[in-house]
């Protein structure tokens, strides 16, 4: 858990001006709640509770960046540190990674 | 379903709040989110709570066309991963072909094995391959309690199966045990081993389904141990898998990781082998059964049109349990449980950590539970048959003459083994 007080939300190592991508093992299956993850190498599953956040996982391989995903899916700038907060704990889980260092990414 | 979860949403709560995960998943999904699929009945062992009763193979088991038919829907439905058991499914000479077929087309594949066939060289060809998982069945930490239920010389089987896994460099492999009276007290010995494999443990409960029925009364963990299992699982958290199989045990206050739902019939079920649907692994009678994936919707159709499935997405009312304050955490726990100790479904789970269980089972002591609707166990009883003609002596003996009863099984593995008495 970190302690770093952040008060933009987002967790120390997850930028949200860089170019992000669903990790290559992950299937996303819509739901009408969101969306069901499963990744095949951690064999974990995970949820999206919200479309809108759904919409932005989904954009992240056809956006320059994050941010503009989050754009894109119509978040808010008051919404975004919730956004960030949330693409920061798929990155954690390695269900997102980053776009120009994907085994990087991948090894974390 | 064996999943570790995490929930992702938006820290701040979303415009308009979404029931909570569960609430969605008691209502249903469009498709399962991973189903176990038995792919044979025919077993090398005789397992005493063998909830599938296999052994004998069934003559209509679905041929491997079929299987990667099945497979094929469950690809356009996006089920994410089967749970392959049985019987032994690698006794299927179409086993390896059919895992292959499944990860090629994006259906994961954990299975269930006693370790048979986990050779030096099938141990290396699963370290490579990043989209099958295995799970080696073991349910005792000793081979004196293990061999007792299932068979001799099955303890050596499976950690040789460990051994061989492990030196091929898989990491992660589960070690699948279904907690007894027996072992209850070696649940540390049974960590310590996955430990020294590299594996992860995985704990399930016993179910008095399949030839499980038959000796629930005297395996299934006494209230203490259930007690002492809880405490243990809060304490080892992540680290130990349960196959969310331990639901019921909510009751006592935390819930244990994982879905805490019965998910049968709405987010998991089981397909035979002669391609049978039910609502859940530890329920094959024909009051559960859904349909046939031989059915002209194929698998989709039962899973989208079942009665059967309808009715168990709908709202549950609670029953007897309504006005229990551990509802909400254990929700009336496990369906199968409850039919095959002849309990009502609205009403307690024989193992109730509030030990409703214990005055609803005497209630119906002497009466007659439902029995498990197939029997594939090696020559232990008479076995219906309803396909295929009957051998030619058989015949002779006269039409509609029922089939005698097989002679006693003198090869029981519970031969000999008095678990603490009936």
């Amino acid at each position: 858990m970190s302690t770093d007080a952040n008060a933009g939300g987002a967790r120390a190592g997850f930028d949200l001006d860089r170019p992000w991508q669903l990790h290559p093992r992950v299937s996303v299956r819509p739901e009408r709640f969101g969306a069901l993850l499963y990744h095949f190498g951690t064999r974990r599953l995970s949820f999206l509770k919200s479309p809108t956040l759904l919409a932005v996982v989904s954009s992240l391989d056809d956006e320059p960046s994050a941010r503009a995903a989050c754009v894109a899916a119509g978040v808010t700038a008051g919404e975004l540190p919730a956004y960030s907060a949330a693409l920061a704990t798929l990155a954690g889980s390695q269900l997102i990674c980053e776009r120009t260092s994907q085994l990087q990414g991948a090894a974390r | 379903m064996t999943v570790t979860t995490t929930a992702t949403g938006p820290a701040a709560s979303p415009p308009a709040a979404p029931l909570p995960l569960v609430e969605q998943f008691q209502y249903g999904l469009d498709a399962p989110i991973c189903l176990t699929w038995e792919l044979t009945y025919a077993c090398n062992l005789a397992c005493v709570h063998c909830l599938s009763s296999s052994g004998r193979r069934d003559p209509r088991e679905l041929s491997t066309a079929e299987c990667k038919a099945v497979v094929d829907e469950l690809e356009r439905m996006q089920v994410f991963y089967v749970n392959i058991g049985g019987g032994e499914p690698t006794v299927r000479p179409d086993f390896w072909e059919l895992v292959d077929y499944a990860t090629a087309h994006h259906v994961g594949v954990k299975f269930s094995t006693n370790g048979v066939k986990i050779s030096p060289a099938v141990a290396r060809r699963l370290a490579a391959s990043d989209y099958v998982d295995v799970q080696i069945s073991l349910d005792g930490a000793t081979a004196e309690v293990n061999d007792a239920v299932r068979g001799e010389g099955s303890h050596a089987t499976a950690l040789r199966a460990m051994r061989n896994l492990a030196d091929a460099g898989m990491r992660g492999f589960k070690i699948s045990v279904v907690i007894t009276r027996q072992n209850a007290s070696q649940l540390d010995d049974f960590k310590a081993i996955a430990d020294r494999f590299g594996a992860q443990l995985r704990l399930t409960r016993l179910r008095p389904s399949g030839r499980g029925a038959d000796v629930w009364e005297t395996l299934h963990p006494t209230a203490g141990q259930q007690r002492q299992l809880y405490d243990w699982l809060v304490a080892h958290g992540e680290q130990v898998l349960t196959g969310d199989s331990f639901f019921h045990l909510a009751a006592y206050g935390d819930a244990l990781p994982g879905l805490n739902l019965c998910g049968a019939g709405r987010v998991v079920c089981l397909i035979d082998p002669v391609g049978d649907v039910y609502a859940c692994p530890f329920a094959i009678h024909d009051n559960f059964l859904a349909g046939s994936v031989r059915s002209p919707g194929g698998f989709a159709g039962v899973w989208r049109e079942s009665e059967l499935f309808a009715d168990l997405r709908r709202p549950q009312t609670g029953g007897a349990c309504q006005s229990c304050s551990a509802y909400d955490s254990c929700r009336g726990g496990c369906m199968a449980a409850k039919f095959f100790t002849g309990l009502p479904l609205d009403g307690p789970d024989p193992e109730c950590v509030k030990g409703h269980g214990e005055a609803a089972l005497s209630a119906v002591r002497g009466a007659a539970a439902p029995r498990p609707s197939g029997d594939h166990s090696h020559r232990t009883r008479p076995v219906p048959v309803t396909i295929g003609s009957r051998p030619p002596q058989e015949a002779a003996a006269g039409a509609g003459g029922r089939r005698p009863p097989d002679r006693a099984c003198d090869e029981s593995p519970l031969t000999g083994f008095d678990p603490g008495g009936r």
